[in-house]
């Protein structure tokens, strides 16, 4: 049984992430400028160069022609080539991949620890504790992270100075080890901070409504009745069960990760995934957007899947077993 | 002795009952002092957004007005909000700014419940190859990243406040959709609407009567919380550039504060008062919406 | 000494719309061995009473009166003696829906957490115990190792009533254990909780809303209606020959199981309970008493003798006030 139910999950999987293959194809085929001829504006082109720059970018030949040779190239580990810099895009991106995840996975650990206090929130509703967290999670989740990284930029970097204002290092810098890791660290103090403080209000709200309906369940009455401490009733019997959605909402977050940080690594000039966006976007660098778009997707699609295998294995009553 | 009861017209009972239902929610909402609160900031934004044709002169805007204006000046009498880099006033921008960033999150939320509610209702009614079909593609729509997504669309089509309203609502009407369709099957799993069935009474019948009083309160509380994340999108959206270059909403303005130093050179009048706006009206709409949330979901009212 | 006293007990619990008066002066007196049945339709207070015995209501609740296990007042307890006493003076054997048991904990698991807590079993020993346990009440004892949702109503229900006698209480109170079961399951689960009753010398409080079945499991029956008791005596008699309205009409509403004669015409109770937040004048069941008075609606009657053994809250009852 549970055997069909990871086949069933992982071919869903596979089936979108299909679809979303072919949609992005398309998607960068409706786009007009993504000719040749727009691309390279202004520069005078012979016949013989534009088929070459066509061939390339995979812009020749009928749809269908077309449609095939992405496939085969994606098969391949190819993702297109820059039309910025006419390097590959899986090189533009894999640079950039690490930062990103370096500082969203970063943020979102912090964030997580809304968890805990979401689910104290939860279990002594109304208390002053519960009202101060709730009160603190929804000013949080109703602050744009542009206005956020904006107030943390011009308070604790250019007002006080105590951070960098952008940046992954010190430019110019070729520090190695310990140093290194230090200086990255302090770059990456103020946009973790903004991300963790723009993630934790969801975690908290969840985790909180999680644990409130878990309140309502009779078993704890029969915990109590037990004998057990209320700490105990909490720990062993509420947290289990309200620690059900909380972890399918992480392990859907975890899908977000890698797109999630684009305007505080625009803000930042963090070298991640987001600021590539935002440049490929400006530019506008279509192989690189396709490429990244795909690996969003992807990321998406794989956190799904993984949120769908563990809440199998954690709730007993999902087919899973 | 029991004296028997006069026997009422089920029409009547039915509207007694409503009216006894929304008395108790009208109380229910004001006996919650935040929710309260947010409703009347929330007013006080929404009236303030319509009179500003009324305080302040759309034409300071423009870049030819502002010749004798000081640049950068920080808050004062003459400028409540101060001066951008081109003199212009923070105050007029702001409160420009405020019917743009209303307006398309209440449209963009209006068109993504839309399709979210017609796909979900469609789905969890008709159920069998149309519910599955309707569900795939929300699922992928789920899975493509919804930035991205909006950046790509907001470089095809032209940029403007409809793109912008286009681009949300099509991008986020699944998690609607899939509320709705497990709500429409929760009802139609109860009993009696079987029983209506089995009475003779026809599809459309049952919709209305027993599917769409369920569904209904569920579309309202989706819908004053989707304002605020509609708010906060189109927000990310107008600082990335994507947003309508002739009419500034408050994401607009800290697009503009970020471009032009405002942050490294401490002018922080030029993106307090747009972040500000955006976080209490978020806020308000958010307090308000969950109160409203918990008198009219049905699943909570259940427990 | 009593195993259960409960002296003049009063519950009120704190809603947003006032206070409600769930248990308004109830006075039972258990000792060991003893069965008693308490019997009344949904919201007159009973299941309230299951709960205040362990002090399992919510913290906003007011109790007032005394709740004696084994001569000691329950709500004069430190924390630490409450959870010393919980489950080993007396359990409770709840419902047996899907909700009374942890949905992501094997049952087996449930039981050995009692165990442990009350005792100083190792773990492996407590397994022990609760295969032993299981296969008292007619499991087998690989069951322990099934979720409550791969078990049918009847096995959880057993489930329940291990778990209970776990730490071999003196005092078992049963809550509407046989509610949800279908007749057949029911009957059985019956048996089996009068056969333990009867090998373990348990003393038993039966709840419920079917009268029916309390007449074979129970020696003693006490009926309730808006938070007091109404009718008090021995089962058999009672249920022969109730004295008050409410018992009447109840002992008629339930067919004996058996009985094709009152089977073919149960009689259901006009009207519903009363609102405990608004209880009428006078006597509470006087809106929906076939017999009442004039006298009925302004005096609000107590229970009075009503033979050898039994008591009523009647103004048709002659006996002098209890």
């Amino acid at each position: 049984m549970r055997l069909r139910f990871v086949i069933m999950k992982v071919a869903g999987a596979l089936s979108t992430l299909a679809f979303v293959v072919v949609f992005n194809f398309f998607l960068f085929r409706i786009v007009n400028e993504n000719t040749v001829e727009s691309m390279f504006r202004g520069r005078n082109l012979s016949a013989s160069q534009i088929a070459r720059l066509e061939r390339q970018f995979n812009l020749d030949g009928s749809k269908w022609e077309q449609f095939t040779a992405y496939v085969g190239q994606l098969l391949h580990g190819n993702l297109g080539v820059s039309m910025k810099d006419f390097r590959p895009v899986a090189t533009v991106v894999g640079e950039a991949l690490w930062p990103t995840i370096l500082l969203v996975g970063t943020s979102t650990l912090l964030a997580m620890t809304g968890i805990f206090l979401g689910f104290r929130a939860g279990w002594r509703r109304r208390s002053r504790y519960d009202v101060g967290v709730t009160t603190f999670s929804m000013f949080t989740y109703s602050m744009p992270d542009a206005w956020l990284s904006m107030v943390f930029l011009g308070l604790f970097a250019s007002g006080l100075g105590l951070f960098p204002t952008g940046g992954l290092e010190d430019s110019g810098s070729n520090l190695t080890g310990l140093s290194q890791f230090l200086d990255q660290a302090h770059h990456m103090s103020l946009p973790a901070m903004v991300l963790a403080i723009a993630y934790i209000g969801e975690y908290t709200i969840v985790a909180r409504s999680a644990m409130i309906d878990t309140l309502r369940e009779d078993y704890l009455q029969l915990a109590r009745a037990k004998g057990l401490t209320d700490s105990n009733v909490r720990r062993k019997h509420a947290q289990p069960n309200a620690r059900l959605p909380v972890v399918s909402l992480s392990a859907l977050n975890f899908g977000f990760v890698l797109s999630g940080a684009i305007v505080v690594e625009t803000i930042f000039s963090w070298p991640g995934l987001g600021q590539l966006t935002r440049n490929a976007a400006t530019g506008p660098d279509f192989p690189v957007l396709q490429g990244l778009f795909l690996l969003f997707s992807a990321s998406l699609i794989f956190a799904n899947l993984v949120a769908d295998l563990l809440y199998g294995r954690i709730d007993p009553r999902v087919n899973g077993r | 002795m029991t004296d028997l009861q006069v026997p009422r017209s089920g029409r009547a009972v039915a509207w007694d009952r409503r009216r006894a239902s929304l008395a108790g929610a009208w109380r229910g909402l004001g006996n919650d002092r935040l929710a309260l609160l947010g409703f009347i900031v929330l007013l006080l934004f929404t009236l303030m957004a319509f009179a500003a044709p009324l305080l302040s002169d759309k034409s300071s805007l423009s870049a030819a007005n502002t010749g004798d204006n000081p640049v950068w000046s920080p808050p004062s009498w003459e400028f409540l909000f101060g001066t951008d880099h081109l003199g212009h006033s923070v105050a007029a921008q702001f409160l420009w700014g405020s019917r743009i960033s209303l307006f398309v999150g209440l449209m963009a939320t209006l068109l993504q419940v839309g399709i979210g509610s017609l796909v979900g209702l469609t789905a969890g009614f008709f159920g069998g190859w149309v519910d599955a079909v309707l569900m795939r593609i929300t699922d992928w729509f789920l899975v493509i990243p919804f930035l991205p997504l909006a950046i790509v669309l907001a470089a095809v089509l032209q940029r403007g406040l409809w793109t912008i309203i286009l681009v949300i609502g099509v991008t986020s009407w699944p998690s609607t959709a899939r509320l709705l369709r497990a709500q429409v099957l929760t009802v139609r799993q109860r009993l009696y609407v079987d029983r209506a069935r089995s009475l003779g009474a026809g599809r459309i019948h049952v919709m209305r009567r027993h599917v769409l009083p369920n569904v209904t309160p569920l579309i309202l509380a989706s819908t004053t919380l989707a304002v605020p994340i509609s708010i906060l999108t189109e927000t990310t959206l107008s600082f990335l550039g994507l947003g309508d270059p002739t009419a500034t909403s408050w994401g607009g303005m800290l697009n503009a504060a970020k471009d032009n130093s405002a942050i490294s050179g401490g002018r922080w009048w030029a993106y307090m008062p747009p972040g500000l706006g955006i976080v209490f009206v978020v806020l308000a709409v958010t307090l308000f919406g969950r109160a409203l949330e918990e008198i009219l979901d049905p699943r909570l009212r259940e427990r | 000494m009593s195993v259960l006293e409960l002296q003049d007990l009063c519950v009120t619990y704190r809603t947003d719309g006032g206070p409600v008066p769930a248990v308004r002066g109830v006075n039972l007196t258990m000792n060991a061995g003893e069965t008693v049945g308490l019997a009344g339709e949904s919201g007159c207070g009973k299941s309230t009473i299951a709960s205040a015995v362990l002090r399992l209501l919510p913290k906003s609740t007011k109790v007032s009166g005394k709740v004696l296990l084994d001569g000691e007042d329950v709500y004069a307890m430190n924390p630490g003696r409450l959870r010393a006493v919980r489950w080993t003076s007396a359990a409770i054997v709840f419902q047996g829906a899907l909700q009374s048991l942890n949905p992501v904990r094997r049952v087996g698991q449930q039981i050995e957490e009692a165990i442990l807590l009350h005792s100083t079993q190792t773990p492996a020993t407590a397994r022990v115990r609760v295969g032993e346990l299981l296969e008292r009440v007619g499991l087998p004892a690989a069951r322990a190792e099934r979720y409550p949702h791969e078990l049918s109503g009847g096995q959880r229900q057993r489930v329940l009533i291990a778990l209970a006698l776990s730490c071999e209480p003196k005092l078992l109170i049963a809550d509407e254990p046989t509610t949800a079961l279908d007749v057949m399951v029911q009957a059985q689960v019956l048996a089996l909780l009068e056969e333990l009753q009867r090998e373990h010398g348990l003393s038993l409080l039966f709840i419920t809303h079917d009268l029916s079945v309390l007449t074979h499991t129970c020696q003693r029956l006490a009926v309730m209606y808006a938070g007091r008791i109404v009718e008090e005596g021995g089962s058999k008699e009672v249920f022969a020959d109730p004295q008050h309205p409410y018992s009447r009409a109840l002992a008629a509403a339930f067919p004996t199981i058996g009985d094709p004669l009152s089977r073919m015409n149960p009689q259901g109770l006009a009207g519903d309970p009363p609102d405990p937040s608004a209880l009428p004048s006078g006597c509470p069941f006087a809106p929906r008493c076939a017999v009442a008075v004039a006298e009925c609606s302004t005096l609000d009657v107590t229970l009075r003798h009503a033979g050898p053994g039994r008591s009523a809250a009647c103004v048709h009852v002659d006996g002098p006030d209890v």
